[in-house]
């Protein structure tokens, strides 16, 4: 890491280091937990100032995937600015996909029917389970429990086989269109979905068996990481780390979007706001995902899969090989030509880890004039430093483990 | 099925790739028995910063499974590792820290770059993203992919493992060997 | 629910009335400007008034116009969502182009302290009252403010693409670099 960063910490912590030495003759210690750890998910670094065991005081330093995905954005047609926005959360990719592709419709005036809506909400639930499976399995392996990530990676590979049999690809999906979704899903996917939905809540419920109620887990997660709910909200916390802190802030329920307001599902909602309660919650909201999932595919209707709007649907491909007004309005679209109106939008949509929102605004040309994303990653993790303060060095890396920091979302 | 076999009843060994071999002696040359023990047991070390990192968890999972290749025990500190597993995107601000991983590691050691980004950037042609790792080290196998399915991995895998299996003893000691880690500009120790 | 958009535009028009303008309503959020020695105030307010009560800062970013007159060359874009009535406002502060310099949110809202580290790591925008106003995501040693709009996209300094490919000419672009058809590497 670049010299100056270590040095201006060392100077900062200099003054606390040579007050303590000379009081009592015990030292402190500076401690990197560095960017390369196999307990940080992620690329971010935190420089520890540490009595013993006991952190005092702690510096992070994040910004080492830095992309410049607003940067890229301001220079990419629409349909060019989705693989962008897969690789922000990318274990729950179709989320972001569909955040997107929402924010474009509402500049855009598009109303998507109501077959390709159920679908959508269908991948995002699916997406929601794929983030918080790994989260979870991630905090037990961190306390030293290896078996539930083992059995939950199975399931992970059984949602990748459904998003592939909708858009092609398992883990940065590029799902969807600007109205709609680029196919049907077919007979296979929704077998594979029934399949999922029959086998998936046994499996889980043998995850909870060996995880929740163990006595040493349990141990180490209560009260460890514990965050009120005023402060919570001053951080700008939403998501799961936030209903786990007692307040039941869920953007599904706020400001429904994609038919969201016909399906009927529980926000749980914790006391305390530590790790035990985010690990319950992010649990609960797995089976309420699951709940969501088995109403769509009971009531899906028939229809379109996509809105009527040859201005900004990509056409089908058999027609763009044989059709010449296929093929021009293909690489029209491909390209940007297509009529967007000036203004200004934000859509949000509820991410894996919060309120994940798209600020817009457009000039009239093919390419956004300026995109920002509302990451909840970043602003959330503000909050680490006050969190792990005056708390051990194992408790520190379980608190960063239950508040599902992921790294392409931290840094843009 | 179990039958029993006798004492003094001949048993009929596999004939080995590495020379010729028979009941308790191997006829072969140090390199190539050298190259078999290392590319069998690889420990990689994962560095993974991105999405590219959830594809090599599902690698490791029990669906792909690297474990069976020899890499058993993925070691997060350098000195304990054989092979570097690039995978994700580095930014320039990381560079620094992946080279100084890679100059912590102890020889032999192998690199490969898995995912787009780390080959040559990928999708991200910016200002803050470095083109490629072999700017700053060697690089031996590339992987390439958005991410790259598990099967693009274990290939890679399985392409180092004939790499360091054909690979002469003495590599490490050679000029060439010094000149390409000298064109790096990292020290030898 | 409650609270509508004109209830909010009559209250805030009514405290500030000339340092708040042009109020529009672009898909149904209500937007106005500010004056940018009133915004935090402004915050203040829409945080503490008890109809008000917008509770949460949802984001916050900076905007680059480079084609404005220079007093306006800036923004900071501020959106503000009120969770008990559900209501949502979004305001800007336009900045000088030399110098932009606006009041820290911080006193109000701690989540304000990173994402104005970030406008400042983007745009230079300065944040008075900020504790630790550094940058953020790109590397410290960095002298430029990559999102403002004349600085490019691509790394300057490659020597291994070949601008044909790129649409590149002399003729046409004044990026060309020193790469000879094939690639230098």
């Amino acid at each position: 890491m670049s010299e100056i960063v270590l040095k201006t910490i060392e100077e900062k912590y200099a003054e606390m280091i040579k007050q303590r030495e000379n009081e009592d003759g015990s030292e402190l210690s500076i401690l990197n937990l560095g960017p390369t750890h196999p307990a940080t998910h992620g690329i971010f670094q935190n420089v520890l100032l540490m009595d013993g065991e006991k952190i005092l005081d702690a510096e992070p330093t994040i910004g080492y995937i830095h992309r410049a995905f607003e940067k890229i954005a301001e220079n990419r047609p629409f349909y060019q600015i989705t693989p962008l926005t897969d690789r922000m959360n990318y274990c729950s990719s179709p989320i972001n996909n569909m955040g997107w592709w929402l924010t474009v419709e509402k500049l855009l005036g598009v109303e998507v029917p109501k077959r390709a809506q159920y679908i959508r909400v269908i991948m995002m639930e699916l997406a929601r389970i794929t983030d918080h499976l790994i989260c979870n399995s991630i905090l037990a392996v961190d306390s030293g429990a290896f078996t539930g990530f083992l059995y939950v990676m199975q399931y992970r590979e059984k949602v990748y086989e459904i998003y592939e049999e909708l858009c092609g690809a398992r883990l940065t999906t590029n799902m969807g269109r600007i109205g709609g979704l680029e196919r049907d899903l077919s007979d296979t996917g929704f077998r594979k979905l029934r399949a999922f939905l029959k086998e998936f809540p046994v499996a889980f419920k043998e995850f909870e068996t060996l995880v929740s109620r163990n006595r040493i887990f349990m141990d180490r997660c209560i009260n460890v990481g514990g965050i009120s709910a005023e402060k919570a909200i001053s951080y700008g916390f939403t998501g799961p780390n936030l209903r786990a802190a007692g307040v039941d802030y869920d953007i599904r329920k706020v400001n429904p979007y994609s038919s969201y307001q016909d399906f009927e599902f529980d926000i749980p909602v914790g006391k305390s706001g530590d790790t035990y309660d985010r690990y319950c919650v992010r649990n609960e909201e797995v089976w309420q995902s699951v709940r969501i999932i088995q109403q769509a595919l009971d009531n899906m209707p028939d229809g379109p899969y996509h809105a009527d709007v040859p201005d900004y649907y990509l056409p089908p491909k058999e027609q763009v090989y044989n059709n010449m007004e296929a093929l021009i309005y293909h690489f029209k679209i491909v390209m940007g030509e297509i009529p967007v109106p000036k203004g200004e939008v934000y859509h949000a949509v509820e991410g894996g880890n919060g309120e994940l929102g798209f600020y817009l605004v457009s000039d009239g040309s093919r390419v956004p004039y300026r995109l920002h994303f509302r990451r909840p990653c970043f602003i959330y993790y503000q909050a680490f430093t006050e969190m792990i303060k005056g708390g051990y060095l194992s408790d520190a890396i379980l608190i960063l483990s239950s508040l599902n920091v992921i790294a392409g979302e931290l840094d843009s | 099925m179990a039958e029993i076999i006798g004492n003094n009843q001949k048993v009929e060994l596999q004939p080995s790739e590495q020379g010729y071999n028979g009941p308790g002696f191997q006829l072969t040359s140090l390199d190539k028995i050298v190259g078999l023990a290392r590319s069998k047991s690889l420990w990689p070390l994962p560095f993974a910063t991105s999405c590219c990192g959830i594809e090599f968890m599902a690698t490791m999972g029990a669906n792909y499974d690297l474990a069976r290749f020899g890499s058993e025990r993925p070691s997060f500190s350098p000195r304990q590792a054989d092979m570097l597993l690039v995978m994700g995107t580095i930014a320039k601000k990381m560079g620094p820290v992946l080279r100084q991983v890679y100059e912590q590691m102890a020889e032999p050691r192998w690199v490969i770059a898995v995912g787009a980004c780390a080959c040559s950037g990928g999708v991200f042609d910016t200002y803050s993203v470095l083109q490629g790792i072999d700017k700053i080290i060697p690089v031996d196998v590339y992987v390439p992919g958005c991410p790259p399915r598990p099967e693009q991995i274990l290939d890679g895998v399985m392409k180092l493992q004939e790499l360091v299996q054909n690979e002469q003893y003495s590599r490490r000691e050679s000029p060439e060997y010094k000149a390409l880690l000298a064109s790096y500009g990292i020290n030898v120790n | 629910m409650a609270l509508d958009n004109a209830t909010v535009q009559q209250k805030v028009a009514e405290k500030f009335g000339e340092a708040v303008k042009d109020f529009t309503e672009p898909y149904d959020m209500l937007t106005f400007e500010v004056d940018r020695d009133k915004a935090i105030e402004l915050m203040q307010f829409l945080r503490d008034d008890d109809i008000l009560r917008f509770n949460f800062l949802t984001t916050m970013c900076g905007i680059h116009f480079p084609d404005n007159e220079v007093e306006r060359q800036f923004a900071v874009m501020y959106q503000m969502h009120n969770w008990l009535d559900n209501t949502r406002v979004r305001f800007k502060a336009f900045l000088n182009g030399e110098n932009p310099e606006v009041e820290s949110a911080t006193r109000l809202f701690n989540s304000a302290n990173w994402m104005e580290r970030e406008a400042f790591d983007f745009y230079g925008i300065i944040f008075k009252g900020h504790p630790d106003l550094k940058r953020i995501l790109n590397m410290d040693e960095m002298v430029s403010f990559p999102m403002r709009k004349e600085f490019p996209l691509e790394d300057q300094g490659r020597t291994d693409k070949d601008d044909r490919y790129f649409g590149r000419f002399p003729a046409n672009s004044a990026e060309v670099g020193s790469v000879t058809p094939g690639g230098n590497r």
